[in-house]
């Protein structure tokens, strides 16, 4: 009781000496949790299309708000949206979702695309994207488990060119045909 | 403990000098001033189960499961006024996938969930009062959208106009009511949309339901039209966009009259009046009334000067008039954020943060927040807005961070996939 009072009398205080005058930056939580609106609470994705974000490696949510800040990956709203925060908070972000229990999604898949895209995963992608897609190597996603809707449209990008990929990756990727790339996005979302 | 009548009604005398208990006559007669809920430890009443309301309920439990969170709502289900224009448009059956219930929400959580409609509050004993008894708490939020203004327009009766005239701003048994009148309209009649002056709930909202009763009309009834009595100078969110939608799929649909405020409405005829001068009639018409706070942070007399909206700290969200009352969404004064579904999520989350903090005897931290709104042009393109939003410590107000905010550069298909998955996404925040 007398805790709870002096609690109170604390809480009383910061309120009297105006809040938003004596406050903290926003915390990680705070920054993260705006996200969710779209990204799902805690960054567990339930929209195809947004990816989730729960248990995706740090580095590679800052190097993909960099890139969205620079333009140099494209977008819809997270070009502007990533113009809101500064690189330390892209780290803030980055380490709160990659925290999170990594999530993963529930959806249907083709059974035939996902064996065809185990195959050509093993004979294309399988030097950067390690432990199909669960690990990260350098600055590469964690992609095991995640949407389809969201795989075909970040290798869209890649295929027509609209976002720029290093040499090795379009060897790889440009003699891809659509079917091919629509089989290993559905491997990818199929590895638990 | 149990409060008694009695005992409860001496209590409020008492506190009558500092606050004012609130619409004390509509409690029924059947004991319901009695504590409905007696409060044993730490408790944060929550009043309203939409977009701002059940991410705070959620979020305060998420980060202190010590606190008791009572989350309040009329009623047993929520329509997403986000949306629901596509239904009326006929891109939906029903409007099932716009409608969340509580009980997943409550049973993840430990929400304590109270159907009660809720009549008054009593700031100064921290008591709200709601037609099945009374609570007490040591935070309250409330949230409670909007209502209409409705005395500014001549001839607007609230109980029998809506029922020839849909306003169809609160989702629900109107938006349905609104569209079966669009079915049943005969080809060649006209749809009359009236738009109040800014700032009324979702800034694109009224160009959005032209859009898509345009698309309505040119697939059903080529012969009609809608015109548009914008009370606004100008169109007042995604103008350009708007615009050349309009012209690309809706030429000699859409017919927007700009500065054409509606003061009168005549429900038998179909008729409203702009100025008191121009009649203009239809055989539907959608008028949407001017707007301020929802009724409950009225009558509590969390309205600032403007008698419509609430003012509240920037950064808790805490009511600039009453202390320990809190106030998000439509219904709040949040500077720079627009009147959005995300917007009141991003505040929920920063107000439940900072009661948390507040509870605990905590430091404060710094609002942050987004927010992305989502417009349907056609039946496949959709166009968006964006904001991050700070505080601006010197004018201790919200601003947008430079930069963030803009559109869409065109009406674009992809933007449309994202949008059906940020409904997705939003709505089961708020319900899991």
């Amino acid at each position: 009781m007398r805790i709870k009072a002096i609690q109170w009398a604390l809480s009383a205080a910061v309120l009297a000496m105006s809040a938003s005058a004596f406050s903290a930056p926003p915390t990680p939580a705070m920054l993260s949790n705006a996200c969710a609106g779209c990204h799902g609470t805690h960054g567990e994705s339930a929209g195809p299309s947004m990816p989730a974000l729960a248990g995706q490696s740090k580095i590679s949510i800052v190097e993909s708000m960099k890139g969205f800040k620079s333009g140099e990956r494209p977008s819809t709203v997270m070009g502007r949206l990533s113009k809101g925060y500064s690189d330390a908070e892209f780290e803030a972000m980055g380490e709160f979702f990659s925290r999170q229990k990594p999530f993963t999604t529930s959806q249907t898949l083709d059974r035939a695309k996902v064996a065809k895209g185990a195959e050509l995963h093993e004979k294309n992608c399988a030097r950067c994207h390690v432990e199909n897609g669960k690990e990260i190597k350098d600055n590469s996603p964690v992609m095991a488990g995640q949407w389809v809707k969201y795989l075909e449209i970040q290798m869209a990008d890649y295929h027509s060119g609209k976002r720029k990929m290093f040499d090795r990756k379009a060897e790889r990727m440009k003699p891809l045909s659509q079917s091919d790339l629509d089989a290993i996005a559905h491997f990818y979302a199929s590895v638990k | 403990m149990t409060i008694d009548r009695r005992s409860f009604l001496k209590m409020t005398a008492g506190a009558g000098a500092a606050g004012v208990l609130y619409g004390c006559a509509s409690t029924g007669p059947s004991g319901s001033t009695a504590d409905v809920m007696p409060k044993t430890g730490r408790r944060v009443v929550v009043v309203g189960g939409g977009y701002g309301g059940t991410i705070a309920a959620k979020y305060i439990r998420m980060m202190d499961k010590n606190i008791e969170v009572v989350l309040v709502e009329r009623n047993d289900h929520f329509v997403s006024c986000p949306f629901s224009n596509l239904y009326i448009g006929g891109l939906m059956k029903d409007l099932s996938p716009l409608t969340i219930r509580y009980d997943k929400l409550a049973a993840n959580h430990g929400i304590k969930l109270l159907q009660a409609e809720v009549t008054g509050v009593d700031a100064a004993s921290r008591t709200v009062v709601t037609s099945k008894g009374t609570l007490k708490y040591d935070h309250l939020v409330l949230s409670p959208g909007i209502d209409f203004r409705t005395e500014e327009v001549k001839g607007y009766d609230i109980a029998t106009t809506p029922e020839v005239i849909p306003h169809a701003w609160k989702a629900g048994p109107q938006t349905v009511l609104l569209r079966k009148q669009l079915e049943a309209m005969p080809d060649g009649g006209n749809v009359v949309l009236s738009i109040p002056l800014a700032p009324f709930r979702c800034p694109p909202g009224p160009y959005e339901r032209t859009s898509m009763i345009a698309m309505f009309l040119k697939q059903h009834k080529p012969k009609s039209k809608i015109i548009v009595l914008d009370a606004n100078p100008d169109i007042v969110s995604k103008k350009g966009l708007f615009l050349k939608g309009w012209k690309k799929h809706y030429e000699g649909i859409v017919d927007y009259r700009p500065a054409k405020k509606v003061t009168e409405v005549d429900a038998r005829s179909k008729t409203v009046l702009v100025e008191g001068l121009e009649d203009v009639r239809g055989a539907v018409v959608n008028l949407i009334p001017p707007q301020r706070a929802g009724q409950i942070a009225v009558a509590a007399g969390l309205v600032g000067a403007d008698k419509n909206w609430c003012p509240v700290n920037p950064t808790t969200f805490e009511s600039t008039i009453h202390k320990g009352i809190h106030v998000i969404g439509d219904a709040c004064v949040a500077g720079a954020m627009p009147k959005s579904g995300y917007s009141a999520n991003s505040e929920a989350k920063a107000c439940a943060t900072n009661i948390v903090n507040m509870m605990n005897g905590r430091e404060i931290v710094d609002f942050s927040g987004i927010n992305t709104c989502y417009s349907f042009l056609s039946a496949k393109e959709a166009v968006e807005v964006t904001g991050v939003y700070k505080v601006d410590k010197e004018k201790n107000t919200i601003i947008a961070v430079p930069g963030t905010v803009g559109v869409s550069p065109d009406l674009s298909e992809l933007e449309a996939i994202y949008a059906e998955s940020w409904l997705k996404n939003i709505l089961i925040e708020m319900s899991t």
